[in-house]
């Protein structure tokens, strides 16, 4: 392992404040009574729903199928029976069909659940079980994980990059995960690199957290053409697009996926879900959840069942510390805000933050004094100035001949302006209706 | 439990604001104006107070009859009023620098819609309107005061300025001051221009505290170096760049009114451009035109170029992929 520490051009410095949770080693919450199982997790289909109120249902048992190939099942994360199927509130869309189960506290294993192999099972076995097990991105945004294995036949993919950078402030579930369960990590990258017939793999940590560095290394001493690669710790580091650059060089083509560069990247949470359901044969069912700010108790890093209320969670954690202010899931710079505590864990909560009054900012917006700052911060190298300024006049024509669509929304733009401009969040309004604009016409055609 | 804030991310926010920037440079600017009153006493005190507080109190009013929020608490009005005060002789009329930060406030800066919106820096266009109206106020230059009572010299009103004298102007067959006293500040020039150690150091807190970068004054002075160097009075190559840097407005200008954000291009490749521009008609003026000083409208013209610069500098994107491949 090399001293070089890899980077990209522009990107800020936000506090860590990871400090109250880096340490703590990662714990098993007990399940709850109830849990809320969206069946739709992300972008793409939703799920059909497999059972009715009334049924009993297993632990592990398949209980939502996907409507579409851009989808992916979901499972039941306790045994018990199913209450009803009905609307709850839903942490990324403010509100999504859910399968409510009464937990009957038994773990009563679904008889599907058998371990396997990595080596005895072939390419297009292992991706059936990926998607079999319901596996997502487990950085955020929760990507069926099977379809960035399905690349077209035309694109040569030469690299598997594990994203274990987590430069989101606060968030420490992919430190833990990489610190206690290497072996995981390296196994479900194995798995990939095998689906993907690929030689060479790298796992890329940001160089604050050098005891993952050490574990992970450790863990690919003996592994050919695995590499780990340590990264600047500044955000967004682990930004699809810049982590790429940082690691091989390769710059996406705008308006390009990964896979025009003969990249797949995946979430070391990721690769971690894929070889437990490889080597126990239980699908995604649970997943690592920092829960910290100032306003819960006692921060920790839980290993929580899917469909368990932000509630619970909190209140597995000494509960809420006075009255907070925001709750996100995620990380404070590309979280989502949540309008109650009764939105259920999916697949992709990497993190429950309840922040207090005094780590909350209300931005007063003032007049754009043309600092530049975030010209210089914009990793895509933006202009968010001019983008924002055009958006807000709802000129949409001009934010979109100034690449308002390879806007990532990192937000670094919105966190550096002075002015509290509301920068990244114009520009998510020009995209929305740019990409609206197009789907019209592409339909009128 | 009282509702949740609900607000689209990020929902954390770097420590810098507007006010704190303004602030910053309020600061930088606080060793030059100390070494002013120093060497030109109390009456520099007098400046820079007026100008500060008419600067303040125009935007108040302005804004007032406006109907727009009145934001001077954002110390923008208080950086213009003390700039134009670094930029007029001490010995204008108490009434000039009152005159001066109104122009500066209601005319560059509100009139085009005030903070961000100003194509020039109001402190140097307000200059250069008063030089337009009243020029002998803004041409009589004093010797710094303690250098007359040492020399007990009777006519604290002199014409010359380093410069002047260095480009042989005439009637100024006066000696060259030496360059410690035009470094330290001890030397015939606008008030807050004179001394580039304050100067200096009050650039190397803005520089630290991010509030500017370096691409713009570097490029401005080494560029101003260069050029004055090449182009020497005796031919090529003999030009005295030492003093041409140290002498004049080039490090206040370069330093603290170049860098003026909505002024000045916003992409860093553009901030070059205006540096080395404000580089080239600055030693240009300095050596072949009609005045000994040049930073004013080198960088007034450069101000009103910053759109277009901005427009033909924008950055290459990430990823971004050419039309024509």
């Amino acid at each position: 392992m090399g001293l070089k520490v890899f980077g990209f051009k522009g990107g800020v410095h936000p506090f860590h404040r990871k400090e109250s949770t880096q340490d703590k080693a990662v714990e098993r919450m007990q399940a709850p009574k109830l849990v809320y199982i969206p069946l739709q997790q992300h972008i793409g289909a939703p799920c059909e729903p497999l059972v009715k109120p009334g049924d009993h249902v297993k632990l592990g048992q398949k209980i939502g199928q996907p409507k579409g190939f851009v989808g992916a099942p979901v499972h039941a994360s306790v045994s018990g029976v199913v209450k009803e199927i009905k609307q709850v509130p839903h942490p990324a869309m403010g509100q999504g069909l859910a399968v409510v189960i009464e937990n009957d506290g038994k773990d009563e294993l679904d008889e599907f659940i058998v371990p396997k192999d990595i080596e005895s099972l072939s390419a297009e076995e292992l991706k059936d079980l990926i998607l079999e097990a319901g596996i997502v991105g487990m950085g955020g945004a929760a990507f069926p994980t099977h379809v960035k294995l399905s690349p077209p036949k035309d694109k040569n993919i030469d690299v598997v990059i594990l994203n274990g950078a987590e430069c989101e402030p606060y968030l420490t579930a992919d430190h833990r995960l990489m610190v206690e369960n290497p072996r995981d990590v390296v196994d479900g990258l194995k798995a990939i690199m095998k689906v993907l017939g690929v030689k060479r793999g790298y796992i890329a940590i940001e160089n604050n957290k050098p005891d993952a560095v050490c574990v992970i290394a450790n863990a690919v001493k003996s592994v050919p053409g695995v590499e780990v690669i340590q990264l600047k710790t500044k955000y967004p580091q682990g930004a699809e697009k810049q982590l790429i650059y940082a690691v091989t060089g390769r710059q996406v083509p705008s308006g390009g996926l990964p896979m025009d560069v003969g990249v797949v990247v995946n979430n070391v949470g990721t690769a971690a879900a894929i070889a437990r359901a490889i080597k126990t044969g239980m699908p995604l069912i649970e997943r690592i959840v920092t829960v910290t700010g100032g306003g819960v108790a006692q921060p920790k890093n839980l290993l929580v069942r899917i469909g368990t209320p932000f509630k619970d969670v909190v209140e597995a954690c000494g509960g809420l510390l006075g009255q907070p202010a925001k709750v996100i899931s995620g990380g404070p710079m590309m979280g989502i805000a949540q309008y109650t505590l009764d939105v259920p864990v999916i697949k992709g909560t990497s993190g429950i933050l309840v922040l207090t009054k005094q780590e909350v900012e209300m931005p007063e917006p003032g007049p754009c004094i043309r600092c530049g700052k975030c010209v210089e911060a914009c990793p895509m190298r933006l202009m968010p100035l001019f983008i924002s300024a055009y958006a807000l006049k709802g000129d949409y024509d001009r934010s979109e001949k100034l690449h308002a669509m390879d806007c990532i929304e990192c937000g670094c733009c919105s966190y550096i302006c002075p002015a509290r401009r509301p920068l990244v969040q114009s520009i998510r309004t020009a995209k929305r209706v740019i990409t609206e604009r197009r789907r019209r016409t592409a339909s009128a055609k | 439990m009282e509702p949740l804030i609900v607000s689209s991310s990020p929902h954390v926010y770097s420590e810098d604001t507007t006010a704190r920037i303004m602030r910053d440079v309020v600061l930088a600017l606080l060793p030059a104006a100390a070494v002013a009153v120093y060497f030109f006493g109390g009456r520099a005190a007098l400046i820079m107070a007026i100008s500060v507080l008419s600067a303040v109190m125009t935007e108040a009013v302005v804004q007032k009859l406006m109907k727009k929020p009145v934001t001077v608490n954002d110390w923008s009005a208080a950086v213009t009023g003390l700039m134009l005060a670094f930029n007029l002789p001490p010995t204008v009329p108490l009434w000039l620098p009152a005159v001066g930060s109104a122009i500066a406030i209601a005319l560059v800066k509100q009139a085009f819609g005030g903070l961000g919106h100003n194509f020039m820096n109001p402190a140097l266009a307000a200059r250069a309107i008063l030089l337009a109206a009243w020029p002998v106020y803004m041409t009589t230059w004093a010797d710094p005061i303690r250098v007359a009572m040492s020399a007990a010299a009777a006519d604290a009103i002199s014409s010359a300025t380093p410069l002047a004298i260095l480009k042989g102007m005439e009637g100024t067959e006066a000696q060259l001051p030496p360059l410690w006293a035009i470094i330290l500040g001890n030397t015939r020039g606008c008030l807050g221009e004179t001394s580039d150690v304050a100067l200096l150091l009050g650039a190397v807190y803005l520089l630290w505290r991010r509030v500017i970068n370096w691409r713009i004054p570097f490029s401005f002075i080494g560029t101003v170096a260069l050029l004055t160097w090449i182009l020497g009075p005796q031919g090529l190559f003999t030009g005295n760049a030492i003093y041409h840097i140290f002498s004049g407005g080039l490090i206040l200008g370069a330093f603290y009114m170049a860098t003026d954000y909505s002024s000045s291009p916003v992409t860093p490749k553009g901030q070059i451009i205006m540096g080395i521009g404000c580089g080239i008609i600055t030693s240009i003026i300095r050596v072949y035109g009609g005045y000994p000083e040049g930073v004013t409208y080198s960088i007034l013209l450069m101000n009103v170029a910053a759109p277009l610069i901005d427009r033909f500098t924008m950055p290459r994107i990430y990823g971004e992929v050419r039309a024509d491949v």
